[in-house]
């Protein structure tokens, strides 16, 4: 394990000097950024295409009594207009979730969420077809809505999902984890229990770019084309197959570039196959591009879970055990997007990065009248929420028996020897060296001095905190024997061609949203087979053109996408070696690979280069017997197991006593990612999540009115942190690599959205500490932040 | 109007609002459409040498004045620095936002050479990125102040070392 200190500076960078393979590379699909010539779903223009509005319910709940749409069909420029009983005609009004639940495509008896699809217009221009909504009448008879979820198994709670057969609650799934007897057990005998009521409120993605596709049907080749803002284009090609019994090879999935994806992009939305279907009827490319509000109340959610924590510890702050009882609102549909056999996603790490004695989780999910979704906002599949459960929790411990919550952590971290670690709720954590990444950031921080300056401060009245929060995560999902999403295993295939001249295109089964994968992917494969990145170019998101794979999100693209890529890159040089055999006229034991060309052992001056080899290989000289020509390869990789990335974050607050705004002062966040590829794009993806956490914690929540408005509609409502609320991050790294990862990287997209919230939270708690806080939920607005200061901190509804 | 010094004429709708008008009726689709309440900041173009969202401006009222979109950034082949900052800075990952905040940043350069990181803060505080964090646009905006600077310094090397005519084909950066 190396343990570096990093501040990269802004010194010039030219990709013209970068060697092969890894190491800080600038982007190789900025200039087209720069120069606006991103090509965005709402940028495509097909000729006579047309534009589709969706009308939606108003209501949280309400039986549709009818619907006219006489007048918007009349309305000029209107060329279709589509209702949910028209698509029932056609076996279409219901969609499968990615949760094995259903959804309305177009609502036919119920309206069951504020902003649910109602109907579509398809018209000659956007404007045309929103006025044309306005003139579509929807009698509604308005029902009692299920808001909280805290009230949805009551027993005189209005029943929302009535159309499943047999249906009589909003019971939605139990699940549970761990071993009930044992903790419950170690908890008897603990000296200390701690328990808490935490919430992680309901909060939204909100990519900058919304959701949205362009369909186009070709009746005459009978092949549908649909560009859409999807993190898993291979994925949703096979759905729409089975939803819409188009063959597959007759549906083209091309994801262009995504203006942001954090999991909002993961499911089909109704609006996806409303464009589709709106392009078979019309017979016309149709182009669907939902507004911010339509993003905000329709779109995937995030959390919204109610927990209660146990802690149970020694007096001298061994941490034993943890229990939780959570209870989950998934919404009306059930749409979470996770691996079949996780209902709760990833939930079953929230033992965290301790060495426990025991554990349990209890779980019970329900449906309400709010929009579906759950797993999102680079969530790793509800690591945020079990992250968040476990550092704040082993704070309010270390609040109870008044140790120092870094200290408190230290003590109880895993050691390196442990690893690989089964932990007690069976996620086996493949590699770790906790210590030092918390002494690292520690030391960063200046912790020692950061107490002193608090201490100082609470003298005079002034409100300080200092956050600690450790983290490990588990992505790369997953190993097929385990993980599917709707029967489809969540492996990821890569092909690799080297032309004749030797440069090279890779083509992957995930795609970008930003991450940087034209880059990354070129370097993973120029450090295995030494053509350099700028020769390689990266094909990615079209479902035509690259393998099967299911996509980005979950922070899987590098530990499982990123494995195929180094392994067909060696498959290809395997290949390459047995030319460069035959080109030497030596036996393939007698050659030694040094990045880009294959030696003779201890004759260096005898050598060809890769591209001297691809040269051979496309040419026509004499091959090896039973070698064929080209020099090209593919592969489908099915990882063992997840990676387990860690990494330990402090956060420091100032909170104003007169008026309980929190000022994030600084944030020091070291993480361990395993083998770094391109140490600038890790750096990124670190800054963006720690602004997601300070979102999170003090700002972004998706709130609903009793009658289930939701009032978080729009960005002057739903609060994105700006350059203002947010610090300059501070960031370090440890590297423990992954053992079964062929390069040895672990998955670094989500970690920051995941680790970031408890510190900050934290920090602030901590501030209030004279007080006599212990805890206050998210989001810390200063008005919930007074009212804790008060004595009267309340869970968000 | 004129966009990008090119002066264009069409019959549109009253209500088309500018950002509808550079995208799908001239193309210019480098300028975003992200939230529609004037939050977000993607939509950011210059109208008349300001920044302005352009989500929030009729196509209409910007008949005879001078609008420039991301794509009238740099000069030909040659990226504008504040461009070359974001790229070298890593100030963008998605992109989405990226249009809008360098418009802003380059507005801000021509009146302010040498700004803050609180006044880069400042200046950007009207747009929203989900992907950076804003610490990587606050170096990209300095690197290309840093940059510039160094530029505008060996001009007035060459300036001083060649007694007369380099001022006239100095140019301001804009």
């Amino acid at each position: 394990m190396t343990t570096v200190h990093e501040r990269p500076a802004d010194t010039f960078h030219d990709n013209a000097q970068k060697p092969v393979g890894h190491g800080r590379m600038l982007r190789k699909e900025d200039p087209r950024f720069l120069r606006g010539r991103g090509r965005y779903v709402d940028d495509i223009q097909l000729p006579g295409m047309l534009h589709l509005a969706i009308l939606r319910s108003p209501f949280a709940h309400a039986r549709i009594l009818s619907v006219d749409t006489t007048a918007a069909e009349a309305a000029p420029g209107v060329r279709a207009v589509v209702t949910g009983a028209a698509l029932a005609a056609q076996n279409l009004a219901w969609m499968p979730t990615l949760s094995g639940d259903v959804q309305a495509v177009l609502a036919t008896d119920k309206v069951r969420f504020q902003g649910q699809e109602v109907a579509f217009v398809v018209a000659d221009d956007r404007y045309t077809a929103r006025d044309a909504l306005e003139l579509i009448e929807v009698e509604y008879e308005v029902l009692d809505p299920v808001i909280d979820a805290r009230t949805a198994l009551a027993p005189d709670a209005p029943l929302i999902r009535d159309d499943l057969e047999g249906k009589t609650n909003n019971h939605c799934f139990d699940w549970e984890t761990g071993d009930a007897a044992a903790t419950d057990a170690v908890f008897a005998r603990a000296d200390v229990v701690v328990t808490e009521d935490i919430v992680y409120p309901r909060v939204h993605p909100a990519p900058m770019e919304t959701c949205g596709a362009v369909a186009d049907f070709d009746a005459i080749e009978g092949k549908l084309r649909l560009w859409s803002t999807t993190q898993a284009p291979h994925a949703h090609r096979t759905l729409y197959a089975i939803v819409a019994g188009l063959p597959e090879h007759k549906i083209q999935v091309i994801s262009p570039d995504i203006g942001g994806g954090f999991g909002n992009k993961v499911p089909i939305y109704p609006g996806y196959v409303c464009a589709i279907v709106g392009s078979i009827v019309t017979g016309k490319p149709v182009k669907w591009m939902e507004d911010r509000s339509e993003n905000l109340i329709s779109t995937g959610f995030a959390r919204d879970y109610i927990m209660r924590a146990q802690i149970a510890a020694t007096r001298e702050g061994k941490i034993l055990a943890i229990r939780t009882d959570v209870l989950a609102d998934h919404g009306a549909f059930n749409g979470t997007a996770a691996p079949v056999k996780y209902p709760a996603g990833f939930f079953g790490v929230f033992t965290g990065s301790y060495d426990l004695e025991a554990a349990y989780c209890k779980m019970t999910a329900v449906y309400t009248n709010k929009a579906p979704g759950g797993v999102a906002y680079a969530c790793s599949f509800r690591i945020t929420e079990a992250v968040y459960l476990v550092e704040r929790i082993v704070d309010c411990l270390a609040y109870e028996l008044d140790l120092d919550p870094a200290e408190l952590r230290m003590r109880n971290l895993l050691k390196p020897e442990q690893f690989p670690y089964t932990s007690k709720t069976g996620w086996v954590y493949d590699s770790g060296n906790y210590e030092p990444t918390l002494r690292l950031a520690m030391d960063m921080a200046g912790y020692a001095d950061l107490r002193r300056e608090q201490a100082e401060k609470r003298a005079r009245g002034e409100l300080m905190g200092i956050g600690v929060a450790f983290f490990t995560e588990a992505v790369g999902a997953g190993p097929r024997k385990d993980m599917d999403i709707l029967g489809l295993g969540m492996a990821d295939g890569c092909e690799l061609r080297v032309h004749p001249t030797g440069k090279a295109v890779v083509r992957l089964s995930v795609q970008s949203q930003g991450q940087g994968h034209e880059t990354t992917f070129a370097q993973i494969v120029a450090e295995e087979i030494g053509i350099p990145p700028d020769d390689i170019d990266v094909l990615h998101g079209d479902t035509d053109n690259t393998p099967f794979g299911l996509g980005t999100y979950g922070s899987r693209s590098t530990p499982v996408s990123g494995a195929a890529a180094a392994l067909v890159a060696r498959k290809v040089r395997d290949k390459a070696r047995i030319i460069a055999a035959g080109m030497l006229e030596v036996s393939v034991a007698d050659l030694e690979w040094e990045k880009g060309s294959f030696q003779v052992k201890g004759d260096p001056g005898k050598s060809v280069t890769i591209q001297d080899i691809a040269m051979r290989a496309h040419g026509a000289g004499d091959l090896p017997d039973g070698v064929e020509g080209g020099l090209e390869a593919q592969i489908c990789y099915n990882p063992s197991n997840l990676t387990y990335p860690h990494g330990a974050y402090i956060c420091v607050v100032d909170v104003d006593p007169g008026t309980a705004v929190v000022k994030v002062r600084r944030f020091i966040a070291v993480d361990d990612c395993g083998t770094r590829i391109n140490p600038m794009i890790i750096e990124g993806q670190v800054h963006g999540g720690l602004a997601d956490g300070v979102g999170m914690a003090l700002m972004e929540m998706i709130a609903f009115d009793p009658d289930g408005n939701c009032l978080g509609a729009s960005l002057m409502d739903y609060l994105i942190p700006t350059a203002l609320e947010t610090p300059d991050w501070e960031t370090g790294f440890t590297v423990t690599p992954s053992p079964h990862h062929p390069i040895g990287a672990k998955g670094i997209g989500e970690s920051a959205t995941v680790g970031s919230p408890p510190a900050i939270v934290n920090a602030v708690v901590d501030a209030l500490r004279p007080y006599g806080v212990r805890h206050a939920d998210m989001p810390l607005t200063p008005s919930r932040v007074w009212e804790a200061m008060q004595g009267r901190a309340r869970p968000p509804v | 109007m004129t966009v990008n010094d090119t002066e264009v004429t069409r019959e549109i709708e009253g209500r088309l609002l500018l950002v509808h008008f550079l995208r799908d009726v001239l193309g210019l689709t480098g300028t975003h459409w992200g939230c529609d309440t004037s939050n977000c900041g993607t939509c950011v173009v210059w109208l008349d040498g300001e920044p302005v969202k352009s989500c929030t401006v009729l196509a209409a009222m910007a008949g005879g004045h001078q609008v420039r979109t991301v794509e009238g950034l740099a000069k030909g082949a040659e990226l504008d620095p504040v461009q070359q900052g974001f790229m070298q800075c890593h100030g963008l990952q998605c992109g989405f936002c990226t249009p809008g905040m360098m418009m802003t940043a380059r507005a801000l350069l021509d009146r302010n050479p040498d700004p803050s990181e609180q006044e880069i803060r400042e200046a950007i505080s009207g747009q929203i990125c989900r992907c950076t964090g804003y610490a990587t646009i606050v170096r990209s905006v300095r690197w290309a102040a840093v940059h510039e600077a160094g530029e505008r310094a060996k001009l007035a090397e060459s300036t001083e070392s060649d007694d007369a005519g380099a001022i006239a084909t100095a140019g301001s950066p804009t």
